[in-house]
């Protein structure tokens, strides 16, 4: 076990470097951060005073030692656009995309389970066809065009008028299609402040409210793969030698389904699941651009517009940390789960 | 303090389960709730030259004089100014005006701010003409200039007194208060204090600032009745809109073109708009084309571009088509020039100068940096087609576009320009002066037009103190630049903003684009 993780943690290392050296190799193409530091009627010859300032003149290598050496005192150096330590902007936005990622779980989880399970021991139901067409169009609708319509339709409203309003059932019908709006259309409301640089939206119901919209058209992209999958692995399940052993042995359907069969059928789910939450925590960028979450998508959407390079390099390396991170939090869970896997390759 | 009181509003947000229970208490107060595309990167004015800059400094400072809507000089912390002689002005200072830090304002403060101007890498360009300084007694300052200069009163606008106890000493780290740091941290880009009708109360970079108005706040006679505001940026156009649609914020700038109409049809939000002075332009690189020597060519290039047709339909209107740089308002706009639209003629001139055949060109323009920029280089190569000039358009990102820019990396390419100082001397300066890179000179100029006969008569302009005299002689440089066709001018980007029905904006904002939120009146 300990070895493993000391393996791991190897992993981690190695992942980082190489990150850091392609992000810095591609920092030339990224753009002139002069240009965003400084107003435009700014001669040239303050330019290259800045430049010269900022090491931005020296050989690729120099430059990425000075980088290097630094980076093993834990010092990644300093954002143009913020100011302060690349570190510390990073600690300060990573909080809301964790919860924005935490209620996309959530609702993954709570919605995919169910769904998945129901659509595969009923295949051939209506409800089921129907869960299976809408995750269709679900996983093929971008994300962007997701959040802009929750936003027309639960933010701002839309008054739908198809039917004669004079009439008892136009009226109805008019009155079921429209939408009011009334939830947020942007950002984070006012958090809670929990400790560090952790401000949480979880602790009152105003604060939830505000997570709703962003976290469903997050989840948009990863429910219907992930009902799918579920689906997909129970049908599998369901075929399989001792599920149909254990119904002949009369244990009754939902002990089947529910213990036996959902077990097994979560072993793969796992494995793809904490991959695809490291995605998720790179998609939020398109989220949180949209709705305007204060996060680290955003921050880094802003760092590449304004090739803030400090801050999009230890950016990169964090998200790459944050993959190694939850790869092994999903080998670890997976030998929980299922104690045949031996983590370290030795016999036990 | 700013803890308890977001906890105290965090308090009261989760009590009031209830949506309705909101406004209610929200009406005690006047709250402006407004999202720009961007906020200020520090609370430092002096940092960095840029939109948002200005607007915080509208909000948190005042300059001793400032635009009016059609761009007459109106006094604020200068209550009177007189020319001395042709090189000296000396200007009265309003009298009881107290800092945020409770710091009275004098004279010093105003020699401190200035000072420190000319030290600053973004304002030192623009406040070169001023010589120096000098503090008569507590309320009255002496401006003196190596030449005569007739734009001091513009520059004037830029002067917004600092805070010059509050700035001076040192910080914990040792740091002098008053150092201007581009990259890194400095005490006057976390604090600050100035005399203007808010305060900051609370800063996060990039999420949200907070402030709150200034209770002794020396304009009693402004209209302004807002107690707080919220300012937010949000950098992606759609959510903007929905922000204000959706009631969740009442004023937002810039409003993008293709949400004019939704904008126009809501009944709930109103929608200001005016004519812009940013001047949008193609440069044709006479270093890199032997054929743009040729004026004739030029003027072929400056007859094939129909303004008007990408002002109507690219930009749906919200544009004005320009046949010049300087626009309606400024000194050397000359209404004798309009664009000159003509097929048939660009042909002919082409003919004539040997180009019957045309030749291809390579062209480069950003696609985030102005509005509708990437459509517009696209339908400026499609006219150019017309004339049998091919073009190899290239499109950038603005964070990779100024350095191709800078390298002049294409034989035409495009910039818009928006004059620091509200004159057209600045546009001649930067985007047609023959390019020198020791004075600066022509730093824009991608053209790399040059024509010493118009730039003697622009330094000749810069030193005529009767500005009448003066206006003649820049609306004479325009007609030579014409006349030459020493860039094509497309248009004057428009500006827009939006703002929920009782949020009075219409009377605040202005051409600069820094809304005098002082002034603003939310109605009941």
């Amino acid at each position: 076990m300990i070895a493993f993780l000391i393996k791991r943690l190897f992993h981690a290392f190695l992942v980082m470097f190489v990150i850091s050296v392609i992000s810095f190799a591609i920092q030339d193409n990224l753009g002139d951060p002069i240009q965003q530091m400084v107003g435009q009627s700014v001669p040239e010859s303050e330019r290259a005073e800045l430049r010269e300032e900022l090491g931005l003149n020296d050989p690729f290598f120099v430059q990425y030692l000075r980088f290097a050496k630094n980076a093993a005192q834990f010092d990644f150096g300093y954002s143009y656009i913020f100011n302060e330590p690349t570190t510390q902007v990073i600690m300060r936005h990573l909080p809301a995309t964790l919860e924005l990622v935490a209620a996309t779980t959530f609702l993954i989880v709570l919605l995919s389970v169910p769904i998945g399970v129901y659509s595969a021991i009923k295949p051939r139901a209506w409800l089921s066809r129907a869960f299976m067409g809408v995750s269709i169009v679900g996983i093929s609708i971008p994300v962007f065009l997701t959040a802009i319509v929750l936003i027309q339709l639960f933010a701002i409203g839309v008054d739908f008028t198809p039917f004669p309003a004079d009439t008892a059932w136009g009226a109805w019908l008019n009155d079921l299609l429209s939408t009011d709006g009334g939830m947020p259309a942007y950002g984070r409301g006012n958090p809670v402040h929990v400790f560090g640089t952790w401000d949480t939206n979880f602790s009152s119901l105003e604060g939830l409210t505000y997570l709703v919209l962003p976290a469903i058209s997050l989840a948009s992209i990863m429910l219907p793969l992930f009902i799918r999958l579920i689906r997909a692995e129970m049908l599998e399940v369901l075929q399989s030698e001792y599920v149909k052993f254990a119904r002949a042995k009369g244990i009754s359907l939902r002990r089947i389904y529910f213990v036996h069969a959902l077990k097994n059928t979560m072993l793969p789910v796992i494995t793809v699941g904490g991959v695809q939450i490291g995605t998720l925590v790179a998609y939020t960028i398109l989220t949180e651009t949209v709705f305007q979450w204060p996060g680290m998508g955003l921050m880094f959407l802003d760092a590449i517009e304004r090739s803030d390079i400090p801050l999009i390099v230890t950016y990169l390396m964090i998200v790459g940390l944050i993959f190694v991170i939850t790869n092994t939090l999903v080998d670890l869970i997976y030998g929980l789960v299922n104690p045949t896997v031996k983590l370290t390759g030795k016999p036990a | 303090m700013i803890f308890r009181k977001t906890l105290l509003a965090t308090v009261i947000g989760a009590t009031a389960v209830g949506a309705a229970l909101l406004p209610a208490t929200a009406s005690a107060e006047n709250t402006l709730r407004m999202a720009y595309d961007a906020d200020p990167v520090s609370l430092d004015i002096h940092e960095q030259l840029s939109g948002a800059t200005l607007q915080l400094s509208h909000m948190t400072f005042d300059p001793l004089v400032r635009w009016t809507q059609d761009l007459e000089f109106e006094p604020r912390l200068a209550t009177s100014w007189e020319q001395v002689d042709d090189t000296t002005m000396r200007m009265t200072l309003r009298e009881g005006v107290t800092f945020h830090s409770g710091n009275p304002f004098t004279a010093d403060d105003v020699v401190f701010t200035v000072e420190r101007l000319k030290e600053s890498s973004d304002f030192k360009a623009i406040f070169a003409p001023i010589d120096s300084v000098t503090a008569i007694d507590d309320t009255t300052v002496e401006f003196t200039t190596s030449k005569p200069y007739p734009l001091l009163l513009n520059l004037a606008t830029y002067i917004f007194p600092l805070d010059s106890q509050f700035y001076s000493g040192t910080d914990e780290d040792g740091d002098p208060k008053d150092e201007i740091v581009k990259n890194g941290n400095s005490y006057a880009s976390r604090h600050i204090s100035g005399t203007g009708p808010f305060e900051v109360t609370n800063r996060q970079q990039g999420v949200r600032t907070d402030f709150e108005r200034y209770d002794d706040y020396w304009d009693t006679d402004s209209p302004g009745n807002v107690d707080k505001v919220v300012l937010t940026p949000i950098g992606e156009n759609a959510t903007r809109v929905a922000a204000l649609l959706s009631g969740d914020v009442n004023f937002i700038a810039p409003v993008p073109p293709n949400d004019l109409d939704r904008i126009r049809d809501d009944e709930d939000v109103q929608l200001v708009t005016m004519s812009g002075t940013r001047i949008i332009t193609f440069q044709m690189d006479q270093n890199r084309v032997e054929a743009f020597k040729d004026p004739r060519v030029r003027q072929a290039f400056a007859y094939a571009i129909n303004q008007e047709g990408i002002a109507d339909r690219l930009m749906k209107g919200f544009a004005t088509p320009a046949a010049q740089l300087s626009p309606a308002g400024y000194a050397g706009h000359n209404d004798e020039l309009s664009p000159r639209y003509d097929v048939e003629k660009a042909k002919e001139l082409m003919a004539e100068a040997g180009y019957e055949d045309g030749f291809s060109i390579t062209m480069m323009a950003p696609n985030n940096r102005y509005v509708n920029d990437a459509k517009i280089a696209q339908a400026v190569a499609a006219m150019l087609a017309r004339i049998n000039v091919t073009v190899d358009l290239k499109t950038l990102p603005k964070a990779q576009y100024w350095g191709e820019f800078d390298d002049r990396a294409a034989d035409m390419m495009m910039i818009g320009w928006h004059a620091d100082t509200e004159d057209s001397a600045n546009f001649y300066q930067y985007l047609t002066e023959c390019p020198d890179p020791d004075t600066g000179a022509g730093q824009y100029n991608a053209g790399n037009y040059c024509n010493p006969e118009i730039d003697a008569l622009v330094a000749e302009a810069n030193v005529e103190v009767d500005l009448e005299k003066r206006a003649e002689m820049l609306q004479a440089v325009e007609k030579a630049l014409y006349d030459d066709a020493a860039f094509i001018p497309l248009h004057w980007q428009d500006l827009a903003w939006a703002s929920a029905q009782n949020v009075d904006i219409e009377p605040v904002v202005n051409v600069m684009n820094f809304p005098y939120i002082g002034d603003l009146v939310i109605e009941e």
